[in-house]
């Protein structure tokens, strides 16, 4: 019963966290956002005291239940486990604790993230290996799938779908999701909770919290015949059948070994009780930022056809990303640093963008962390999608009213990209396109009025969407990009 | 002759309308001759089996009232972008059916389909005698490096090449009035002597008729009218319809009424023939409400059958030419013409009165001629007029947030303009050089069509909700 209810739970948690990084029309999170805000690395980067306090109370009282109903890498690692005990029954055994390996990951998570070393971290955090996972590897499959809806909807007429683009937005979050998925995948096939109970450092946190735990499976001697079926079936490999102990700091409370036990000698009962003990690690500062982003391979440079009538339509070339001297993260993040500081590369923001805006990192600082760049869109006025589903505090909540004070950049002008000077034709698309009207059109001759118009920028109510820069017409770089902002500011 | 009357009769009856027509063929007959009688300067009618024919009065040779255009031929989309093939084997089967009922004129340019129409209606029509059907093509040097002779005259010499023939039946000069009216007339056939030396191959039998086709600023149409004693046109080919009959100039102060354009050629007796009566599809893909007002009026016949029938009424029109993508859309216009009906008084002013009603919606007057393209800078200019249309014709452009519809128009309009444009090629793209207008026959302000619908789009997208 317990099993089955803990099944169930499980089953929707993982549906649903994965439906957050699945579906890009923003539906999904309006009830079920909270789930993302729940999980306990986010929440503690977000310095979210009441989700933490909660948390530590839930494992106070029930054990490890966040590992197996709330994380969505031990679900999935559940879910991997089980394909595994179809192929051979009764396939664990009780090892000891690996202490020493724990706790040293669990420090070396505490000083990275105190350290700033944002990519140990991001490789650590449980929830965010399977947002990468989910993001990159099965994100496309449903834009796919999506997409094939879509083309039946444009057939008959129907408005139901629109298709998505599906693009790589980081080669180096790929590989980490797919080497992260293989290992994770083979250590729960043949050993069940492995990682969970050696690498992850919410599990060595919540651990030591739950060897507390209000309520505990306990093994009544009296009925225990010493068959040792419960051990060969923990996937946490924490029951010592010989001993009739169980090692509670690794029990992530699945319930398997009740079901069982034959004899009924296993039951989740209250046995002793035990006071919290104060929170550990905390978020903390890391070192600025200053990077230039790397080009991704664009298509072969194309001149646009000769001007004839009914001459189809010209070659586009697709746009380059400018080398920034500072990279430009979405309004909300506050300052780089902040962003640096707290995000746990979930992918959750780079799955939300409806613009694609934002990809992860590929630099080391910041690895996998969320920037954003205007080749494929920008940031448009009506969103604030990004701030919306952020667990971490990387990104925090604004409306789109405070959307548009803040300057996480400013518009830069390239005099020799500019159209009306390279091509000699009216232009103003950045102008034209302005959501706060900080690019006027000038002369470009100062004498003469008549001459074709250049833009130039008012910085000071340039709030660096890169509007101007995305539909810039010169390609592949724009005559107008933006520099980003270390430290957003509101005007 | 035998193989032509069976597959007309086979053709026949897949349409089903068997002895019906054969009856309204008789009556439709007695009308037309009663009204080329009452008419000077219209042209003689015969009717020769069931497809209405014209004749030129030079020639003596019986055109049909439904002449191909070659404007629009299929196409079978590319795996790339703008790698699409003209469809030959159904270019082949629509030309055969054409001809096996009676149409015999085929008007095509160098310029049509990116330049391929000429060779995919040459190959299709020389696999039928040469005197069974009669080639328009023409001088369609618009690109300022083809305004010199030797350019001009390749163009030319060309045309014989790809249509595969020694002689061009009706020759004419193309769209002269469009770009900058007079100075780009004078530059591509009067000072170049393009004109002269398209005069003397008419004296030389290559050309059979020479004319010339308008869109655009007026003076340059009345200069060559003018000119009429000198250079002797043969046929004059004007937009008409019965939208811009009355309304061409009211909807843009650039171009003309055809009420003039006609009433001008008639005065002259020189035979019309007849582009755009269809404007495009936009004069059968109209508003929900006046389609079916029109299928009310006549309900077993389409709304396309209107406008060429009020395009064939006029006695001076030689031939009505209608680009036939699909074979439905010919079988439709064999059926509206074979034989032609011509519309009495009272048909008429229900089409003005429709008409007057059309012009009240908002639609941006393309035809989806494509002579914009390509823009420079890569926007789909046709693909996204098109696609507002659609959207004014299905009621689907909500007047504020507050309209009653806003949800659905906004998803029905974001949607489909992404589906009908990449986004690259979309009109926030537009950077308003205004490269393309000059090169629209209807005078379109393109720029400033674009900008007002991104304006549209914009505020759509940043208000979600109402």
């Amino acid at each position: 019963m317990l099993k089955r209810i803990r099944q169930i739970l499980a089953v929707v948690s993982i549906v649903l966290i994965t439906l957050l990084f699945l579906d890009f029309t923003g539906t999904v999170h309006k009830w079920f956002g909270w789930l993302a805000k729940i999980q306990f690395l986010p929440a503690l980067l977000a310095m979210n005291v009441a989700v933490i306090v909660g948390l530590i109370i839930l494992t106070l009282v029930f054990g490890r239940l966040y590992c197996s109903v709330i994380c969505p890498l031990g679900i999935m690692q559940d879910g991997f486990a089980w394909f595994g005990k179809k192929a051979r029954k009764n396939r664990y055994t009780y090892s000891a604790p690996k202490n020493i390996l724990r706790y040293t990951l669990l420090g070396v998570m505490a000083i990275a993230i105190v350290a700033g070393i944002s990519w140990l971290v991001a490789l650590l955090a449980p929830y965010s290996a399977y947002g990468r996972i989910a993001q990159s590897l099965l994100a496309p499959v449903w834009a796919w799938f999506n997409n094939l809806f879509a083309s039946w909807a444009e057939a008959h007429e129907s408005y139901a779908f629109y298709s998505v683009d599906i693009w790589l937005r980081g080669a180096t979050t790929l590989i980490v999701a797919v080497v992260t998925l293989v290992v994770l995948a083979v250590l729960a096939w043949r050993n069940g909770r492995t990682y969970c109970n050696t690498i992850c450092p919410v599990g060595t946190v919540l651990g030591f919290f739950s060897r507390f735990s209000l309520l505990k499976p306990v093994i009544d001697t009296s009925k225990c015949n010493g068959c040792g079926l419960c051990a060969r079936n923990c996937k946490a490999s924490c029951i010592n059948s010989k001993e009739h102990t169980i090692d509670y700091s690794r029990c992530v409370a699945c319930f398997d070994c009740i079901n069982k036990c034959h004899k009924g000698a296993i039951s989740y009962t209250r046995r002793r009780s035990a006071a919290a003990t104060d929170n550990i690690a905390d978020a903390s500062s890391r070192r600025a930022f200053l990077s230039v982003t790397a080009t991704i391979a664009a298509t072969a440079a194309l001149r646009a056809q000769e001007k004839t009538v009914d001459g189809g339509l010209a070659a586009i070339e697709d746009k380059k990303i400018p080398e920034r001297k500072t990279k430009i993260v979405p309004p909300g993040a506050r300052s780089i640093r902040n962003l640096e500081s707290h995000c746990t590369a979930c992918q959750l923001c780079v799955a939300a963008c409806p613009n694609g805006v934002l990809r992860p990192s590929t630099e080391l600082d910041s690895l996998m962390q969320p920037e954003s760049s205007y080749e494929r869109g920008y940031c448009r006025p009506e969103c604030v999608r990004c701030s919306e589903v952020c667990p971490a505090g990387a990104i925090r909540p604004i409306t789109v009213a405070d959307k548009s004070s803040v300057q996480i950049g400013h518009a830069v002008w390239v005099r020799y990209n500019c159209i009306p000077l390279t091509d000699g034709v009216e232009c103003g698309n950045c102008a034209r396109h302005c959501p706060v009207g900080a690019i006027t059109m000038v002369p470009s001759d100062a004498d003469d009025d008549n001459s074709l118009k250049i833009p130039v920028v008012n910085t000071e109510r340039c709030i660096g969407c890169g509007a101007c820069e995305n539909l810039c017409p010169s390609r592949p770089f724009s005559a107008i990009y933006v520099e980003g902002h270390e430290v957003h500011r509101v005007i | 002759m035998k193989k032509n009357n069976i597959s007309r009769r086979d053709f026949i009856r897949r349409l089903g309308i068997g002895a019906s027509v054969t009856g309204l063929a008789l009556a439709g007959c007695d009308n037309a001759a009663k009204k080329a009688a009452q008419s000077e300067n219209s042209l003689s009618e015969t009717s020769d089996d069931k497809m209405t024919y014209r004749v030129n009065p030079k020639t003596g040779e019986k055109v049909s009232i439904l002449g191909y255009g070659c404007m629009r031929w299929p196409v079978i989309p590319g795996k790339e972008e703008g790698q699409d093939e003209i469809d030959q084997e159904t270019v082949n089967r629509l030309v055969d059916t054409a001809l096996a009922n009676g149409v015999n004129y085929f008007d095509t340019s160098p310029a049509y389909c990116k330049g391929r129409s000429e060779r995919a209606t040459g190959i299709a029509l020389a696999r039928h005698p040469r005197d069974s059907y009669f080639i328009a093509t023409k001088m369609s040097n618009f690109a300022p490096q083809t305004w010199n002779r030797e350019a001009s005259i390749n163009i030319y010499r060309n045309s014989l090449k790809e249509l595969q023939t020694d002689y061009i039946d009706y020759m004419l000069l193309h769209s002269i009035g469009s770009g900058n009216g007079m100075d780009d007339f004078k530059a591509r056939y009067i000072d170049n002597g393009i004109l002269d030396f398209l005069v003397a191959e008419r004296e030389a039998g290559r050309i059979k008729n020479l004319g010339f086709s308008y869109h655009g600023d007026i003076t340059v149409f009345d200069w060559a009218l003018a000119n009429h004693d000198k250079y002797k046109w043969d046929f004059v080919q004007i937009q008409l319809n019965y939208l811009d009959w009355k309304h061409a100039k009211e909807l843009n102060p650039r171009n003309t009424d055809g009420e003039y354009l006609y009433g001008e050629l008639e005065k002259r007796g020189i035979p019309a023939i007849i582009m755009e009566p269809l404007l495009g599809g936009r004069l059968s893909n109209v508003p929900d409400h006046i389609a079916v007002r029109l299928k009310q009026r006549e309900p077993e016949k389409s709304v396309a059958s209107w406008a060429f029938r009020y395009a064939g009424t006029h006695p001076g029109v030689l031939t009505v030419l209608s680009g036939m993508t699909y074979m439905e859309h010919l079988l439709d216009n064999l059926n509206t013409y074979s034989p032609l009906v011509p519309l009495n008084d009272d048909e008429i002013q229900f089409l003005y009165d429709t008409a007057d009603l059309m012009v009240q919606y908002p639609t941006v007057a393309c035809n989806d001629c494509k002579y914009c393209m390509p823009c420079p800078y890569g926007i789909d200019i046709p693909a996204i007029l098109l696609h507002y249309n659609k959207c004014v014709n299905q009621g689907n452009i909500a007047e504020n947030t507050q309209s009653e519809n806003y949800a659905e128009a906004r998803r029905a309009f974001l949607v489909g303009y992404d589906r009908s444009v990449p986004k690259l090629r979309q009109a926030s793209h537009c950077i308003g050089c205004n490269q393309c207008s000059p090169h629209c026959p209807q005078s379109i302000d393109i720029p400033k069509e674009l900008h007002r619908i991104d304006r549209y789009v914009e505020s759509l997208k940043q208000h979600p909700t109402a």
